[in-house]
């Protein structure tokens, strides 16, 4: 491992490295709801951030070369939240590498933490996202500029399944096989839920694993909620572009918040807040024991 | 650059789009981090030259044209300067949104190039004119728009937006052999209009092919006794508000521009106008609200008044009744 990265963590011990990235997520859950419940009546898009925890956890703990003291460090691994609506989860990760210290800004006025995350290389904001469909090609061109510059930095950008009706995603999908970008990889987190409903039944994505691979990218499957299994299929070398199809569960960890679409906005009540974080406390006394 | 006498009348036989292509040559020397990218318009970009000298500066993205501006948008982020062309029309509407988050909000420094605004690909049809891409580009806070009065202002028009940091909009009208309007090198800046004829009767603003058609139509009034001004504003956004003031000595500010006269040029000029008291009546001269027939570029400008004659022959009804 890399020593800028492995000052995330403390210890070389892969088991604990992934115990860490469990712990994270059970932090990370925290600071979402508390920014969810924060936010007030105007609500906040907890599913889609809830969903790709472990995906962030993983990729800021573990997998990406980032000096959280220097988020415009050039060799850095660049990544890009396409699903702009699921920055949360990005600000929560930034906050457990340092990058952030305070999200109660959330979604205040003349706050730096948006409800779509707005470019700020300052606290580590790659590119402004929340217009659906744009970030991979984003992450294309700086992975052709990368590869120009011969800077060895990766990217990784950050999908949803219902942002994936996108026909932009597939031109940037195209393009990244035709350009041979072995330095990119893109993340599907894929929640089966849009803000309609169900993606299968707004509008069928049919098979996103024979797309992706139609689409000239080489493709893995996940557990997006299991971090070993992240971590592995993430850490996998390709000669091209890597898709990760991260099966998840919307509004995961929070009991009534999965697979439950009205929870793609919406506000937390006080006692579904304190619901919300005694789950929390739960899962992480769970974490203890196992 | 080299802005000689044999130089000029290439580019201005080449049209814009080749003298945007000429003029891609020479962007490497300006700065090695410019990189050249089109959606499947190498050919008619005139970019041929370009890829074959400069294979690792040049990117063909194929027909998705939204891809080509995200993907500027993230060499931007890395420190190249991409240049991006395709047709005005689906550079600023086609891409719009990508066009809005990446060069407006972002202000990333991209430089897109809309070929064949206005009228001049007419007989292709409506899909093919770009009569509304001012119009929407200069509702997006933070890009300049550029609009060469000729061939060899497109080159400058290049050159400039190389040098400068920020995101451009270059707008290129016209068709091959593009009238001169400048025959010899002179100083371009961003933002600057550029007084091409003194006059005390009538001051015309006009930006694009419609500088030259203008500069016929003050001939022919001068002829009439009425003393015409020409302006070549080929910087829409940020727009010279001086040189509208100047304008302003006048009876009558006339704005021509090949684009619809709604949200483009005219509506930009108005727009200082309002605010300014005593201001004399303004004329727009444009293109109407409408998508006609498809035709060719001359019976389309004819057809819309927007050539010397045309132009010269409204102006002087108008005058006679202010």
């Amino acid at each position: 491992m890399n020593t800028l990265y492995r000052k995330q963590f403390m210890t070389d011990d892969k088991k604990e490295q992934m115990w860490l990235c469990k712990k994270a997520s059970v932090d990370m859950r925290k600071d979402i709801i508390e920014m969810t419940y924060s936010a007030e009546g105007t609500g906040a898009h907890a599913g889609g951030a809830l969903s790709m925890v472990e995906i962030m956890a993983v990729l800021y703990l573990a997998v990406m070369k980032y000096d959280p003291n220097n988020p415009m460090w050039a060799q850095r691994d660049r990544l890009v939240l396409s699903k702009g609506h699921g920055c949360m989860a990005l600000y929560a990760a930034l906050k457990q590498i340092g990058v952030l210290t305070d999200l109660t800004t959330f979604k205040k006025n003349e706050t730096q933490l948006y409800a779509h995350p707005s470019l700020n290389m300052e606290i580590g904001i790659e590119c402004s996202s929340g217009s659906l469909g744009m970030g991979l090609s984003f992450g294309v061109g700086q992975a052709l500029a990368l590869k120009k510059k011969n800077n060895p930095a990766h990217v990784y950008v950050i999908l949803g399944d219902g942002e994936c009706d996108e026909g932009s995603v597939w031109e940037s999908a195209m393009s990244a096989s035709h350009f041979k970008l072995d330095n990119l990889t893109a993340v599907i987190d894929k929640n089966h839920l849009q803000y309609d409903g169900e993606t299968d039944e707004i509008l069928s994505l049919g098979s996103l694993e024979e797309k992706w691979k139609a689409f000239g990218w080489d493709v893995y499957k996940a557990d997006g909620h299991s971090v070993e299994e992240l971590f592995e299929v993430l850490s996998v070398g390709s000669s091209r572009p890597k898709a990760v199809i991260a099966d998840t569960v919307k509004g995961k960890g929070v009991s009534f918040m999965e697979n439950n679409p009205a929870w793609h906005n919406a506000s937390l009540s006080a006692q579904n807040y304190e619901k919300a974080m005694r789950e929390q406390e739960e899962a992480y006394n769970e974490l203890l024991t196992s | 650059m080299n802005y000689s006498p044999a130089n000029i009348k290439i580019w201005s036989r080449l049209g814009s789009c080749g003298a945007y292509g000429m003029a891609a040559m020479e962007l490497p020397a300006v700065n090695d981090d410019i990189v050249v990218l089109t959606a499947d318009l190498k050919f008619y970009s005139c970019l041929v030259r370009f890829s074959g000298k400069y294979p690792d500066k040049f990117y063909n993205l194929g027909i998705a044209e939204q891809n080509m501006v995200g993907v500027a948008a993230g060499m931007a982020k890395e420190g190249l300067v991409p240049f991006a062309s395709t047709y005005a029309t689906f550079a600023s509407m086609r891409c719009a949104d990508q066009v809005r988050v990446n060069m407006g909000y972002m202000n990333l420094n991209i430089k897109l190039v809309g070929l064949t605004a206005g009228y001049s690909v007419g007989i292709l049809g409506p899909t093919h004119m770009s009569i509304e891409d001012i119009a929407v580009m200069r509702s997006i806070p933070n890009i300049t728009i550029l609009s060469p009065a000729d061939c060899t202002e497109t080159v400058k028009a290049t050159e400039a937006a190389a040098r400068m940091d920020g995101p451009v909009y270059l707008r290129l009208t016209g068709s091959l052999n593009n009238p001169i309007v400048y025959e010899r090198d002179y100083d371009f800046e961003i933002g600057k209009a550029i007084s091409l004829r003194e006059g005390s009767d009538v001051a015309i603003l006009a930006t694009g092919t419609m500088v030259y058609q203008s500069l016929l139509a003050a001939k022919l009034l001068e002829e009439q006794g009425i003393s015409v001004s020409v302006t070549d504003v080929h910087t829409i956004k940020p727009l010279d508000e001086e040189a509208v003031k100047n304008a302003c000595e006048t009876r009558l500010v006339v704005t021509a521009e090949e684009h619809s006269t709604l949200g483009g040029l005219g509506s930009a000029v108005a727009e200082v106008l309002s605010s300014l008291p005593d201001a004399p009546e303004q004329m727009m001269i444009g293109i109407r609200d409408r998508y006609p027939h498809a035709a060719s570029y001359e019976f389309l400008l004819e057809q819309e008044g927007l050539t010397g004659r045309t132009i010269a022959d409204k102006i002087y009804q108008k005058y006679q009744e202010i």
